[in-house]
């Protein structure tokens, strides 16, 4: 990077090098791509929500004209997931039917009216079994099993005790106890689900284009329900639009469409609805919450105990993970002397939900959160102050194991603290005005990985020609969050090149090393650390071709800003440009590639209690927010006026992403707060459309303030950690604790629509005329 | 059931799309977006819900920002047609490309090309928006990305700059 550009990103950071394309209109997302001979895919669904299938006929449709392939559970005998030990889902259904929407059959035709058509014409009798639509009548003593071997429908529980709960809730001067519940939310990421499979018969290859966040699975799937050999299979994204979790697992209608390709033997396209899209959903689950927490007077926590009930749908998914993930997150932010979880994943007759940005860590702090202020509150003491009695020191690891080496929440604090003016208004706001605030803080992805390979959790590759350009390929999936930016500052800064010499080719399983993927916000921390040690590799090469040719010693070569020179001494030393160093490099060489790696060392990987990994990370990331709101208790309206958020992400390697990425997920989790809620009838979803499922327009959404703070991760690349997760889960306690320094409401369900703010107004005005009442009869 | 029934209609359509005039024959039934992707090729206006609720597919008719989505292809007989295509010129970006590039106003992309020609319908008529106007003239494109501050960031740059 040049000194220029360098300063340039120092400041303010770069925009994304694949932003021309995105404003252009030239970036093609899967369903851009050419297709215009490729043949139309279309899935049955179940309409009912748990029963055993009795007859699938598929005779009429495959018997219609223009139908190149009809294909049902008997075409694909092997079930999927990312989780080796919680793979319990086929493609489409085999033998029975767990939701309302299940894939059942798919179809590839012509065109769409034709593929269409064909649905129509399956012949599909289900035997209703009884269905659940909650976790209580799911666990309830004489529920139907929706699996087999999960009794009782509890797909994992969780019990962790860390410290002595008992001893520490004695200790307490005042201890509450509250039980919450917050609704189930989606992605809802504005790209519709999309694939596009090729199947060449003739070579026996299979290329699948399409909308995954984790290429890497999806091709061992994809191998896995094909019964293919994996070398035969390429996986390739697209431009995607979207991810936030929903796409991070494999998801059904991939396979589908590539069982379709292979079925009919050539292209085919499978673009869903939205209501499929949503149907497909895997995001954050409905959750019922009780916590209990014990605090001395002075605001010092003593213990806490929690207990979680996750409805997590029909099938397994990452639901194990995210069950762990809600207890293991009550650690790694402050200083509880002692934790016991509880946590149960429930089986439900829904789509079966999965991870979404805050993976299973957003509901269990926002109840925390929420209780922390109504305690404070209750002693008397400063919501800000008591967080600050609680502070952990870094370097330090939590009760369960988990390793802190950087923590910048204090000055998270201190910085809203201040932008905000809390300590001059809080206390002194107007009439229906209230300020909230709240901390959060998440993983810089998971250290250990999903599968125990033994290879590295991130491999960069760079190549370097003739051109003098620097093609760095990563597997990486740039989903919008602008890791490949983040890969090409990470090689240029390391070099000292300008930023426009890298090109970044990213996650295609047939060129680009394996990567496990865009989740747990592992790219910057991961792959950030592979492509900085692969660009020293290729520094210490060019180095070495420097020193050869101005005969030098390597030890004594500068480098900066594309010039290589003898330092040390003054005056007029010889210098070499990078394009002559290049082609020193080059010589008896040719192209030159490198390869850079990053691992996770063992002692990051969580403890040895079971589940203990879930949670484990090289880096937290840290937040704290102040949110501003006004109340008007006449129609129950909450309008959020602004948010003040602060966010340690170790280092800001692109400070216009960090900031990006902090504002999206602050708002991400407003809509959680405010007005997200998917619902089902019966299991039919009333919520699958973007009217229906109602998420923030421009009109609802404030000014949000950000504050990067740099707490320097020894381990981070360049000081890293991540930035896209971390803000999300402290807007939601955040604005309840707003709401009641407004109006004085305490606000247990989440989302807070303005008929649960007129409900608590009309209980807390009944409770008063009781009180006066009583009081008047004594 | 999709009865057979008869094949719709088809009719010769007579529009101007980002400057040049063509003619194709289109189903009466055929949607603007499906014509603009699927017959003019012009894929930079995308699709993202099941019909007028998130402002993806949004392109100027007449200057004026449509949803392409729930317009038919023949109501734009005779009618200028305008896509993000069409913005970029003789190698330079739109100053609302611009600015939606280098202030961040994209992250995955896909609600940009939509919410570009809504910002662009706006400047036409208001070169100075107070942020009030840009709310409003962008509360039918719904973004997940941004929480919207740098996009309305990014138009009001745009309105200051030089276009």
């Amino acid at each position: 990077m040049t000194a220029d550009l360098k300063k340039k990103a120092a400041r303010q950071g770069v925009p994304l090098i694949d932003g021309i394309e995105k404003v252009t209109g030239r970036a093609r997302y899967t369903a851009d791509l050419e297709h215009a001979d490729a043949l139309v895919g279309r899935i049955l669904r179940s309409p009912v929500s748990h029963g055993d299938i009795i007859r699938l006929d598929v005779s009429r449709a495959r018997a219609l004209p223009g139908v190149v392939a009809v294909i049902t559970g008997d075409d694909c005998p092997y079930t999927f997931g990312v989780l080796p030990i919680a793979m319990n889902e086929y493609p489409l259904a085999r033998g029975r039917v767990r939701y309302r929407g299940e894939p059942v059959a798919a179809v590839a035709a012509i065109d769409a009216k034709t593929a269409e058509r064909a649905l129509d014409l399956i012949e599909l009798e289900v035997q209703k079994l009884p269905a659940y639509y909650t976790s209580e009548a799911a666990r309830a003593p004489d529920a139907v099993p929706l699996h087999d071997n999960k009794p009782g429908n509890v797909e994992r529980d969780v019990h962790h005790q860390f410290g002595d709960v008992a001893q520490g809730l004695a200790a307490a001067d005042l201890v509450r106890e509250e039980k919450f519940s917050c609704a189930e939310i989606n992605h809802a990421q504005i790209e519709p689900h999309a694939s596009f499979s090729e199947y060449d018969p003739l070579t026996g290859r299979l290329t699948t284009q399409t909308v995954s966040q984790v290429g890497y699975y999806l091709h061992l799937m994809l191998a896995r329900c094909l019964d293919m050999d994996s070398s035969r299979i390429r996986v390739i994204k697209p431009f995607i639009g979207g991810g936030f979790g929903a796409r991070v697992e494999v998801l059904n209608f991939e396979i589908v469409t590539a069982l379709l390709a292979k079925a009919s033997g050539g292209k085919v396209m499978m673009q869903l609805t939205r209501e499929e899209t949503f149907i497909t959903h895997r995001a954050r689950p409905q959750t019922d919450i009780r916590l209990k927490l014990g605090m001395t007077k002075d605001g010092r926590f003593t213990a806490c105990e929690c207990e979680v009930v996750q409805r997590g749908g029909a099938y397994a998914g990452y639901g194990i993970i995210t069950i762990l993930y809600a207890g293991a997150l009550l650690h790694g932010i402050y200083d509880i002397p002692a934790v016991k979880y509880d946590g149960y994943r429930i089986y439900a007759n829904l789509p079966p939900c999965g991870a979404m940005r805050g993976h299973g860590s957003v509901d269990t702090r926002h109840v925390f959160e929420c209780i922390v202020d109504r305690m404070a509150r209750e002693l008397g003491l400063d919501p800000i102050a008591v967080r600050r009695a609680n502070l952990l020191q870094a370097p330090t690891r939590t009760m369960n194991d988990l390793m802190i080496n950087s923590y910048g929440l204090p000055e998270c604090l201190d910085k809203v603290e201040r932008a905000s003016r809390w300590r001059e208004r809080i206390g002194h706001m107007p009439r229906g005005k209230g300020l909230g605030m709240a901390c959060s803080h998440y993983v810089s992805g998971a250290a250990k990985p999903i599968h125990f390979t033994g290879e590295p959790h991130a491999v960069v590759n760079l190549k370097l020609d003739f051109d003098g350009g620097v093609t760095a390929l990563t597997g990486a999936a740039d989903i919008g969050q602008g890791s490949s930016t983040m890969v090409a500052i990470a090689v240029a800064e390391t070099l000292d090149i300008s930023l426009d010499r890298i090109r970044v080719v990213a996650a295609d399983t047939a060129v680009t090393p394996k990567d496990n993927g865009a989740y747990s916000s592992r790219i910057t921390f991961m792959v950030g650390n592979a492509a900085i040690d692969a660009a020293k590799r290729l520094k210490a090469v060019l180095v070495a071709a420097a020193a050869r040719k101005l005969e030098a010693r390597p030890e004594d070569i500068e480098c900066a800003g594309e010039v290589f020179r003898v330092g040390g001494g003054a005056g007029n030393q010889s210098s070499l440009p990078f394009a002559d160093v290049v082609a020193a490099a080059l010589v008896d060489e040719g192209a030159i590639t490198v390869k850079g790696s990053f691992t996770c060392p063992p002692e990051a990987q969580g403890g040895k209690h079971r589940g203990g990994a879930v949670g484990s990370t090289m880096g937290f990331s840290y937040a704290a927010q102040v949110v501003e709101v006004s109340v008007d208790d006449a129609t129950g309206r909450i309008t959020v006026d602004k948010v003040w958020v602060a966010l340690d992400c170790g280092h800001a390697i692109n400070p216009l992403a960090v900031e990006g990425q902090i504002q999206g997920s602050v708002w991400m989790g407003m809509g959680q707060a405010m007005c997200e809620e998917t619902r089902y009838l019966d299991g039919l979803p009333a919520h699958a459309s973007l009217l229906e499922y109602r998420m923030p327009t421009i009109m609802d959404s404030p000014p949000i303030d950000t504050y990067i703070v740099e707490s320097h991760d020894p381990n981070g690349p360049f000081g890293a950690k991540e930035a896209s997760e971390g803000a999300l889960a402290g807007f939601p306690p955040a604005l309840v604790n707003a709401i009641a320094n407004a109006i004085g409401i305490n606000l247990n369900e989440l989302p807070i629509t303005p008929d649960r703010v007129i409900d608590a107004l009309i209980e807390r005005r009944r409770r008063a005329k009781i009180a006066n009442a009583l009081k008047a009869a004594s | 059931m999709h009865a057979p029934g008869p094949p719709p209609k088809k009719r010769l359509l007579r529009l101007n799309v980002n400057g040049r005039w063509r003619e194709d024959a289109v189903f009466e039934t055929e949607l603007l977006v499906e014509y603009l992707r699927d017959v003019a090729h012009l894929t930079g206006t995308k699709t993202g819900c099941d019909g007028g609720e998130c402002g993806a597919c949004t392109v100027l008719v007449d200057g004026e920002a449509v949803p392409s989505c729930i317009t038919l292809a023949v109501r734009c007989d005779g009618r200028n047609v305008e896509t993000i295509e069409a913005l970029a010129t003789q190698g330079r970006l739109n100053r609302l490309q611009r600015a939606f590039h280098e202030k961040l106003g994209t992250q995955c992309g896909f609600c940009t090309p939509g919410m570009i020609m809504a910002a662009e319908a706006l400047l036409r008529r208001n070169p100075t928006p107070s942020d009030d106007e840009i709310r409003i003239a962008l509360s039918g494109n719904l973004c997940r990305c941004t929480g919207y501050v740098k996009i309305i960031e990014s138009v009001k740059a745009a309105a200051g700059a030089d276009s």
